[in-house]
C-alpha cells in the first residue's frame, strides 16, 4: 500500500468513525424520546398520558376499582395541596370526577407544576384523564386559593388483577424557571 | 540509526512516536493510580473504627466521588490506552499509530482534563459529591457549584477516550503487516479492538448525558427534573446504557493481557483462540442489554426486571468460557511462575470470584438485599483490582524487558506480587461480609456490628496502599540499574514483538513490515 | 474416671463454646434470614446461589491448582500441543446455561411474587427528604417525622472524645414506623429532594423513593419485633445518618399505638394553642431558639451562623435573615428548591418563631425583630 493510497483509506474510516460517533451522541438525546414512547406504551414509570377524550363506552358494573390519591409538595413550595377525597370506587368505563384544593399561603406569586405518577405502573395505560390542572402549570398569587377538578375514567380492558391504584401528584415550584409574565398574559 | 530521538522536554510535548505516548499513558495513569489511592487511604482511614475521626461526612462524599472518577477515568482506561500505544504496532508490525497527531492530543487532553476536575477541591462548595455516578437530581438541582468543572472535564476526558479509540480501530484495520489476518491478531489487539468499538459507541452516550446535565442546571431545560416533565430514571437509564459496557471497557483488555502471559508461562498455545475471540464480541454485545441491572430497586415492572435478570446472567456464558480457556491453556502446559504469570493467575482466580459475586447481584430478587450495600463495593473491586490492575500490572512486568531493554528483580516482583495479593483480599473480601451483614456503601460511618469488618478492611487497605509504592520503586529500580534484558527474554512468549524486536524495542520499528506466514 | 469425664465435660463444653461461637461469627458474616416469607426466600436463594458458586470454584480452581502441581515444568517438562477442542468448548458452553436456568427458576418466581403488591390491609405513604423518613397512615390519620435519634456527641469523635456508643449506634430513631403483625402493609415510596432507597435487610424491602414519582412494594411480618434498615442511595450530606426503624407489634398493641398518636396529636394542638395565648419575649424566644437551632440547623448552618462556603449559605449578616420577615420565614417552612429543606412540619410553631426570631438577632443580626407562635399560625394559614 502507498503512503497517500494509506491516507486515504484512513481518512474513509476516520469519517465512518465520526458518523458513529456523532450518531450516537444524537442517540443519547434520542434516548429521551425513545424512553418516553417506551414508557407510553409499557407504562414502565407510571407517568400518565396527556389529555384523553371521553367516549361513551359501556361501563363495567361488575367490577370495582378504589382509586387512591395522594398528593405531595416538593421542598420549597409554600401552597397547601391536597385532594378533596381520599378514595374514591370506580367503574371501569364511567366518568369521575374529584377535586382538589390549593392555595398559596405565601406572601409572593407562585407558579406550580403537579407532577402524576401511577402505582402499579402498569395502571396508567389505562388512566385516561380527560381534564385535569396536571395537564398545565397553575399560578397563584400571594394568599390565593382554587378548586381544581380532576375527570377520568378507566378504560374497560384494564387487566383483572388490577383492584386498587394509587394517583399521586407532586407539586413542585416552578416559579424561577418559568418567566411569571409568560403565563400571566397567555 | 534507528533509534535515534529527540531529547529535552519538547520530545514529549511534541511527539508522535507510539512509545513515547505510551510510556507517558502508563505513567500518568499512575500517578492517578496513586492520586486515587491516596483518597482511599482517607475514606479507609474515616472507616477504620465507627464515629466520625477524620473528615466531615460531606468531605467524605467527594473523596468517594473522586476515587471512582479518577480510578475509572484517570487510572485505568489511560493505563490499557498506554498498553494499547505500546503493544498494538508492535504486535501487528506497524511502523506506529495510524495517527500519530491525534495520538499526542488525546494523550495531552487528559493532564488538562484531570487537573480541572481536582482543581474543583479549591472551589466554594468543594469538589463533586453525588458519587461517580452521578445521579440526577443530586447532581443537577441539588450538585455544588464544582459540577460545571466535573461536566467540562468529563467532556475532555471523553473526547481523548475517543481519539485513542478511533486511532486503536484505524491501526488495526489499515496498518497490520502483510500477512496479519484478523484470526492471526494476538487476542490482547483483538480484546483492544473490540473495546474500541465500545468506546466509539459509549463515551458519546456519557458526553450526551453530562451535556443534558450541563443545560439541565443552567439553560432551563428538564431531562432529568420531574418538575418539567422529565424523570430522574430516565437520568439512569441513560447513564447505565453507557456504564455497563464501560466496565468491560475496563476489563476487555486486561482479559487480552492474561491471554497473552498464561501461554508463555505454560508454553503452550492459547487454548480456543477463535472462541476467545467470539466470547470477548459476545460479552461486548451482550453488555449492551444489560444496563438495567444496576436499578432493580428503581420499581421497574416485573417484565423488565425478569429480563435484564436473564440477559445479564447470559454474560456469565462468553465469561466463563474465558476462564475456562484460560485453565484449558494451562492443563498439561509446562508452567513456571515469574512474576507476570503470578498476577495472571491471581487475575483468573480473583476475577473468576468477582465474577460469582456478579452472578448473584443479577438475580433480581436476592439484588434487593445486596443493591447499593458493601457487597457490590466488593464485587466490583474484585472485577477492578485484581482485575484491571492486576491485567495491567502483569503487562508491564511482562513487556517490561522489551519496552526498556532492562529486567526487573524477580523476586521484588514476587514480593509485590504476595503482598498485593494477600492484602487485597483483605480489603476487599471482608466487604462482602459488611455488604451482607447490612452496610449500606457510601457512609462515613456505622453501627458497631461492621466494626471487624471495616478495621479488616482498612488494614488491607493501607497494605495495599504501600505495596504499590514499593512497586514504583521496584520499575524505578529496574530502569535505572536493572540487568540486561535478552531479546526473547520469556521462552515461551510469542508474538511479532519478542520474534521481531531487539530489546529494547528500537525508537522506531518495523519502519519495512515484517513478513508474517 | 472421674477426672477424664470432666475432662471430656470440659473439652465438650469448650468445643461447644467454640462452636457456638463460629455459628455466631458465620451468622453475622452472611445475609440475615430476616421473619418474612419473602426475606427468607430471598436468603434461600441466596444461600443456594452461594453453594452453587462454592462447587463451580471446586472444579475450576481445582483443574487450575492441578495443573500448579502436577504441570509444572520441573514436573511436566514437555508442554501438551492441543490448543482446541469442539467437544470441550461444547460442554463448557452447555453447563453453565443449564446451571443459570436451574437458578433462574426460583428466582422468577421469587422476583414474581415480590412485586404483588395487591390486596394491602394497610397503606403507608413513604417520603424520603434529606436526612429524614416522613411516614404517613393512609388508613389511619396519623403522619410524623422519623429523625436519627443517636446523639451528635456519640459519633463526632474528631479529638477522640465521642461518646460510648449504644448498642443500636446510628439505627435507631426518634419515631419508629409502627405496624402491626400478619397483616399486608404496602408502603408507597416517594421522595421530596433527591432520590433515596428505604431498606429494611430482614422484611428484605428495598425500594427507591423517586422526587415526583411513586413506588410501590409491601411487607407482612409474621413476628412482632424491632427491624432496622438505612437509606442506601447517597442522598448528600447525611445520607449516612437517616436510619430505618420498623416496629412490628401484635394488632392489639397497634390498635393501643394509634390512639397513643391521636391522643399525641391532641396534645400538641392544645400545646400550640396555649403557645399562641401566652405572651413571648425576645429572651423567652431566644432561650427556646437556640435549643431549637443547635438541635436542627447547626449540622448545616453551623453554631456560630458561618455556614459552609458553597453548600450551606452563612446566616450571620445573610440577606434572609436581615432581610424582609415574610421571606424569612418561607425559607424556613416551606424550604427552596434545590436548597433549604422545609421545616413546616417538622418543627412545632413556638419552636419556628424561635428560631426564626434566633436567626435574625443572634451573631450580631441585630434585627430586634421578634416572630411569635401566633405569627407563624397565621403565616401558615396564608393570612
Amino acid at each position: 500500500m502507498t503512503e497517500q493510497v494509506q491516507k486515504d483509506e484512513n481518512k474513509k474510516l476516520i469519517l465512518r468513525l465520526i458518523a458513529v460517533i456523532g450518531g450516537m451522541f444524537l442517540f443519547a438525546f434520542a434516548l429521551v424520546p425513545l424512553y418516553n414512547v417506551f414508557c407510553d406504551i409499557t407504562g414502565i414509570n407510571g407517568k400518565t398520558r396527556g389529555q384523553a377524550l371521553y367516549e361513551k363506552v359501556k361501563i363495567d358494573k361488575e367490577r370495582i376499582i378504589t382509586v387512591e390519591f395522594l398528593t405531595n409538595i416538593n421542598r420549597g413550595m409554600p401552597w397547601e395541596f391536597k385532594s378533596m377525597v381520599k378514595s374514591i370506587e370506580v367503574h371501569p368505563g364511567e366518568l369521575n370526577e374529584v377535586r382538589f384544593y390549593a392555595k398559596n399561603r405565601s406572601k409572593f406569586d407562585i407558579i406550580g407544576q403537579s407532577v402524576p405518577s401511577v402505582s402499579p405502573g402498569e395502571a396508567a395505560l389505562y388512566l385516561n384523564k380527560t381534564e385535569c390542572f396536571c395537564f398545565d402549570q397553575q399560578r397563584l398569587n400571594a394568599g390565593e386559593e382554587i378548586e381544581m377538578p380532576m375527570k377520568f375514567y378507566l378504560d374497560t380492558d384494564i387487566p383483572e388483577d388490577i383492584t386498587r391504584l394509587t394517583l399521586s401528584y407532586q407539586l413542585f415550584n416552578i416559579t424561577e424557571s418559568v418567566n411569571i409574565e409568560a403565563v400571566a398574559t397567555k | 540509526m534507528s533509534d535515534h530521538h529527540p531529547t529535552g522536554i519538547t520530545r514529549w510535548l511534541y511527539t508522535t512516536n507510539h512509545k513515547d505516548i505510551g510510556s507517558m499513558y502508563l505513567w500518568f495513569s499512575f500517578i492517578m493510580f496513586l492520586i486515587g489511592g491516596a483518597m482511599a487511604m482517607v475514606i479507609r482511614a474515616e472507616l477504620y473504627q465507627p464515629g466520625l475521626q477524620f473528615v466531615q461526612p460531606e468531605f467524605f462524599n467527594q473523596m468517594t466521588t473522586m476515587h471512582g472518577l479518577i480510578m475509572v477515568f484517570g487510572a485505568v482506561m489511560p493505563s490499557m490506552v498506554g498498553l494499547a500505544n505500546w503493544l498494538i504496532p508492535m504486535m501487528i508490525g506497524a511502523p506506529d499509530m495510524a495517527l500519530p497527531r491525534m495520538n499526542n492530543w488525546s494523550f495531552w487532553i487528559l493532564p488538562f482534563a484531570f487537573t480541572l476536575l481536582l482543581s474543583s477541591f479549591l472551589m466554594e462548595g468543594g469538589a463533586p459529591n453525588f458519587g461517580w455516578t452521578f445521579y440526577a437530581p443530586l447532581s443537577t438541582t441539588y450538585g455544588p457549584p464544582s459540577t460545571d468543572f466535573f461536566i467540562l472535564g468529563v467532556h475532555m476526558m471523553g473526547i481523548s477516550s475517543i481519539m485513542g479509540a478511533i486511532n486503536v480501530i484505524v491501526t488495526v484495520f489499515n496498518m497490520r503487516a502483510p500477512g496479519m489476518t484478523l484470526m492471526k491478531m494476538p487476542l490482547f489487539v483483538w480484546t483492544w479492538l473490540i473495546t474500541a468499538f465500545l468506546l466509539i459507541m459509549v463515551m458519546p452516550v456519557l458526553a450526551g448525558t453530562v451535556t443534558m446535565m450541563l443545560t439541565d442546571r443552567h439553560f432551563g431545560t428538564s431531562f432529568f427534573d420531574a418538575a418539567g416533565g422529565g424523570d430522574p430514571v430516565m437520568f439512569q437509564h441513560i447513564f447505565w446504557f453507557f456504564g455497563h459496557p464501560e466496565v468491560y471497557i475496563m476489563i476487555l483488555p486486561a482479559f487480552g493481557v492474561v491471554s497473552e502471559i498464561i501461554p508463555a508461562f505454560s508454553r503452550k498455545k492459547l487454548f480456543g483462540y477463535s472462541s476467545m475471540v467470539y466470547a470477548t464480541a459476545s460479552i461486548a454485545l451482550l453488555s449492551f442489554i444489560v444496563w438495567a441491572h444496576h436499578m432493580f430497586a428503581v420499581g421497574m415492572p416485573v417484565a423488565g426486571e425478569l429480563f435484564f435478570m436473564i440477559a445479564t446472567m447470559l454474560i456469565a456464558v462468553p465469561t466463563g468460557v474465558k476462564v475456562f480457556n484460560w485453565v484449558a491453556t494451562m492443563w498439561q502446559g509446562s508452567l513456571t511462575f515469574e512474576t507476570p504469570m503470578l498476577f495472571s493467575i491471581a487475575f483468573v482466580i480473583l476475577f473468576t470470584i468477582g465474577g460469582f459475586s456478579g452472578v448473584m447481584l443479577a438475580m433480581a430478587p436476592v439484588d434487593f438485599q445486596y443493591h447499593d450495600t458493601y457487597f457490590v463495593v466488593a464485587h466490583f473491586h474484585y472485577v477492578l483490582f485484581p482485575g484491571a490492575i492486576f491485567g495491567t500490572t502483569a503487562a508491564v512486568y511482562y513487556w517490561l524487558p522489551k519496552w526498556t531493554g532492562k529486567m526487573y528483580n524477580e523476586t521484588s516482583g514476587k514480593i509485590h506480587f504476595w503482598l498485593s495479593m494477600i492484602f487485597v483480599n483483605l480489603t476487599f473480601f471482608p466487604m462482602h461480609f459488611s455488604g451482607l451483614a447490612g452496610m449500606p456503601r457510601r457512609i462515613p460511618d456505622y453501627n458497631m456490628m461492621f466494626a471487624d469488618f471495616n478495621m479488616w478492611a482498612s488494614i488491607g487497605a493501607f497494605g495495599l496502599g504501600l505495596t504499590q509504592v514499593y512497586f514504583l520503586v521496584t520499575i524505578i529500580m529496574a530502569i535505572r540499574g536493572g540487568k540486561k534484558a535478552d531479546e526473547k527474554q520469556w521462552d515461551g512468549a510469542t508474538g511479532l514483538e519478542w520474534d521481531a524486536l531487539p530489546s529494547p524495542a528500537p525508537y522506531h520499528t518495523f519502519s519495512t513490515p515484517p513478513k508474517v506466514d | 474416671m472421674a477426672i477424664r469425664r470432666k475432662l471430656i465435660a470440659g473439652i465438650a463444653s469448650s468445643l461447644s463454646i467454640m462452636l457456638s461461637g463460629a455459628v455466631q461469627a458465620v451468622a453475622e458474616m452472611n445475609m440475615r434470614p430476616g421473619v418474612t416469607e419473602t426475606s427468607i426466600e430471598a436468603y434461600e436463594l441466596h444461600m443456594l446461589v452461594v453453594w452453587v458458586m462454592v462447587a463451580i470454584s471446586f472444579v475450576v480452581f481445582g483443574a487450575m491448582f492441578y495443573s500448579f502441581i502436577f504441570h509444572r515444568k520441573s514436573k511436566h517438562p514437555t508442554p501438551a500441543t492441543f490448543s482446541h477442542s469442539t467437544k470441550m468448548e461444547i460442554i463448557w458452553t452447555t453447563i453453565p446455561v443449564l446451571i443459570l436456568i436451574y437458578l433462574t427458576i426460583p428466582a422468577v418466581s421469587l422476583l414474581i411474587k415480590m412485586e404483588d403488591a395487591s390486596d394491602p390491609e394497610m397503606s403507608i405513604q413513604i417520603t424520603g427528604s434529606q436526612w429524614k423518613w416522613h411516614y404517613k397512615y393512609m388508613d389511619q390519620d396519623i403522619e410524623f417525622f422519623s429523625n436519627l435519634a443517636t446523639p451528635r456527641e456519640q459519633f463526632e469523635d474528631f479529638n477522640a472524645d465521642g461518646q460510648t456508643k449504644g448498642e443500636n449506634y446510628l439505627l435507631e430513631v426518634d419515631n419508629e414506623m409502627v405496624i402491626p403483625i400478619n397483616t399486608k402493609v404496602r408502603f408507597l415510596v416517594t421522595a421530596e429532594d433527591v432520590i433515596h432507597s428505604w431498606w429494611v435487610p430482614e422484611i428484605a424491602v428495598k425500594k427507591d423513593a423517586i422526587p415526583g414519582f411513586i413506588n410501590e412494594t409491601w411487607t407482612n411480618i409474621p413476628t412482632p419485633g424491632t427491624y432496622r434498615g438505612q437509606c442506601t442511595e447517597l442522598c448528600g450530606k447525611d445520607h449516612g445518618f437517616m436510619p430505618i426503624v420498623v416496629k412490628a407489634v401484635s394488632k392489639e398493641n397497634f390498635a393501643k399505638w394509634v390512639a397513643s398518636k391521636d391522643a399525641e396529636r391532641l396534645a400538641a394542638e392544645e400545646a400550640a394553642a396555649v403557645a399562641v395565648a401566652a405572651s413571648w419575649d425576645l429572651d423567652k424566644l431566644m432561650a427556646l431558639g437556640k435549643t431549637a437551632y443547635d438541635a436542627k440547623c447547626a449540622m448545616c448552618h453551623q453554631v456560630d451562623g458561618s455556614g459552609v462556603a458553597g453548600a450551606f449559605p452563612a446566616l450571620k449578616g445573610s440577606v434572609i435573615a436581615t432581610g424582609p420577615v415574610a421571606a424569612h420565614m418561607t425559607m424556613v417552612v416551606d424550604g427552596s428548591t434545590g436548597g433549604m429543606q422545609a421545616f413546616g412540619k417538622q418543627l412545632s410553631d413556638a419552636e419556628l418563631a424561635a428560631v426564626i426570631t434566633y436567626e435574625r438577632n443572634a451573631w450580631g443580626n441585630n434585627t430586634g425583630d421578634t416572630v411569635t407562635p401566633a405569627d407563624i399560625q397565621a403565616f401558615k394559614a396564608g393570612n
